[in-house]
């Protein structure tokens, strides 16, 4: 590790990288851009061969980048698109909120108690190779067509992923750490508090991070299924009325918002994780 | 020999322990051993010999089958603030920075803040490590590792330090220099420390008594009290002459585990 990466860490701020414009990785950008630009390209000189010379579908069922944008565009002036992601976006945040709240909670506690893991864990077993979306029409007929039912479907969902991690955070602790805080003097509820939960830490996020990812994938099936809003119904509703744009639009939208919260959750995690950052660098 | 003055007090006292693993493996057969106060007593042998299990049961890790472990005349049951330990892996909190993992002991001791943070420093000072109090395990060198795991379990001011091949994992220049360090601490502040190692020279360099012990089953082969006045010379004659005859002893233990 070079010298100024040291004082950067010794100063009590977050580390933080100074951007430095090296050749190296301005060749490296300039090819991830030129990889983008280029994924646009082939699709619209694919959609312009297609509507001009190749006739391989009706050209209404491949349209270019710029009728996407366009479409995404006129959306947006109604102010269709906006109340379509805010319908989503609440639902995803409420079913990951109760997803986290009782995949950490159950987690922890299933991971302290031998007892309660031997009571639930095979019942959860059971419950996870079935695909969440096995359950969907029975959670409409549950819950209803309104709102109550995508949000337990999507807090069912995401459960798994948070449960797991948490509970193999809890449960693997390097044995070694737990003697040490013993000699040290910890009680058991020292043990947890100042090493048991800060040991399960990454793992705990990274389930968050896998649950809301999930969160994600399952609501565009919940919205197809039954809903009058979201992004998942803009799509299906398009797909009434063969407006293919508007459902690349709705994909593409799904896409960025997915892009974004999972960047926003992984500085999250490089903050909380500072200790292990560093070991990266 | 200053503490030829004081009457020399039993402070830990290992009567007839045996400890036989689930597995059928009988570590330790009746081992019988009196730590005086504020010693320093190297357990030496090589791999198998029941060293670290010993030292396992002075700090609560691990039961004996037969035979109990006294400190301070009372029966260890479990890990207590009363004996630190040192581990040869560190063991630091790897999401604690160097001044945190040595504040862990007055924190779970409930000192106040200041208090907690005014103790951390000190012992970090003490073992050479001003200047490195916000760095994580992760940023510092094993050597630095080591210190900071000893100034934590000096931080709670135990009256046993139990080292288990804390030098172990370091290469040889940092190992002696670390090893002069600990003299140096123990000097400044007699704990009675028990010090688990396989190298003769180690052992030879830092105790009062080495403990010299036997493979298959684990027990106590010979005691050797060391009068060498500190610091040792490792280049001195008696120093060698001593290396020699340890290495005598050690080598037919080694010899009787057969292909290693």
């Amino acid at each position: 590790m070079s010298d100024p990466a040291v004082a950067v860490l010794l100063a009590d701020e977050p580390a933080r990288p100074m951007p430095r414009l090296d050749t190296k990785k301005l060749g490296v950008v300039a090819l991830r851009t030129v990889s983008i630009l280029l994924f646009f390209a082939i699709w619209a000189g694919f959609s312009f061969a297609n509507a001009r010379y190749l006739k391989f579908f009706n050209p209404i069922l491949m349209p270019s980048p710029l009728d996407v944008l366009r479409t995404g565009i006129e959306l947006t002036k109604s102010g269709e698109l906006q109340s379509d992601i805010l319908a989503s976006l609440s639902r995803v945040l409420q079913g990951f909120v109760i997803a986290a709240f009782l995949g950490v909670s159950l987690g922890m506690a299933v991971g302290r108690s031998p007892f309660l893991e031997s009571l639930l864990d095979p019942m959860l077993e059971l419950l996870r190779p079935i695909p969440p979306l096995a359950f969907l029409p029975m959670m409409v007929l549950w819950f209803g067509i309104g709102e109550a039912s995508k949000i337990a479907f999507i807090a069912y969902a995401a459960f798994f992923p948070i449960f797991t991690t948490t509970l193999e955070g809890i449960k693997y602790v390097d044995p070694l750490l737990l003697r040490a805080a013993a000699s040290l003097g910890a009680n058991r509820r020292d043990m947890f508090r100042y090493v048991v939960l800060p040991a399960a830490m990454p793992g705990i996020i990274t389930g968050l991070r896998l649950g809301f990812g999930l969160s994600f994938f399952v609501i565009v099936a919940a919205e197809f299924i039954a809903a009058d809003s979201g992004l998942g119904y803009l799509i299906n509703d398009a797909r009434t009325f063969f407006l293919v744009s508007q459902m690349l639009l709705g994909a593409a939208v799904i896409g960025l918002i997915g892009f974004t919260f999972n960047r926003l959750l992984r500085i999250l995690e490089a903050r909380l994780l500072r200790w292990r950052k560093t070991a990266w660098n | 020999m200053d503490q030829m003055a004081t009457i020399t007090r039993t402070k830990i006292r290992i009567e007839g322990v045996s400890k036989t693993f689930d597995n059928g493996l009988t570590a330790l057969a009746r081992v019988n051993l009196e730590l005086a106060e504020n010693s320093f007593t190297c357990l030496l042998g090589p791999s198998g010999c029941g060293k670290s299990t010993l030292l396992g049961m002075i700090a609560g890790f691990v039961q004996p089958t037969t035979g109990r472990v006294l400190v301070d005349g009372t029966e260890v049951t479990s890990a207590g603030a009363d004996r630190g330990v040192v581990f040869q892996e560190y063991a630091l909190f790897p999401w604690r920075t160097a001044l945190e993992n040595v504040e862990f002991g007055p924190l779970v001791r409930r000192l106040p803040r200041a208090e907690r943070r005014r103790v951390a420093m000190e012992h970090l000072e003490m073992v050479g490590l001003k200047g490195h109090e916000t760095k994580f395990p992760t940023e510092l060198s094993g050597g630095m590792k080591q210190r900071v795991a000893i100034a934590r379990a000096l931080a709670n001011n135990p009256s046993v330090l139990l080292m288990d091949e804390p030098f172990g994992a370091l290469d040889a220049q940092t190992r002696e220099i670390l090893q002069e360090e600990m003299l140096r601490i123990w000097q400044q502040d007699r704990k009675t420390v028990v010090f688990v190692t396989h190298s003769i020279s180690e052992s030879l360099f830092l105790a009062d008594r080495v403990v010299v012990m036997a493979t298959k089953p684990g027990c106590i082969k010979a005691i050797i009290d060391v009068d060498l006045p500190h610091p040792r010379d490792r280049t001195d004659p008696e120093f060698i002459r001593l290396e020699r005859q340890v290495k005598q002893m050690v080598r037919e233990e080694v010899d009787k585990l057969g292909v290693i």
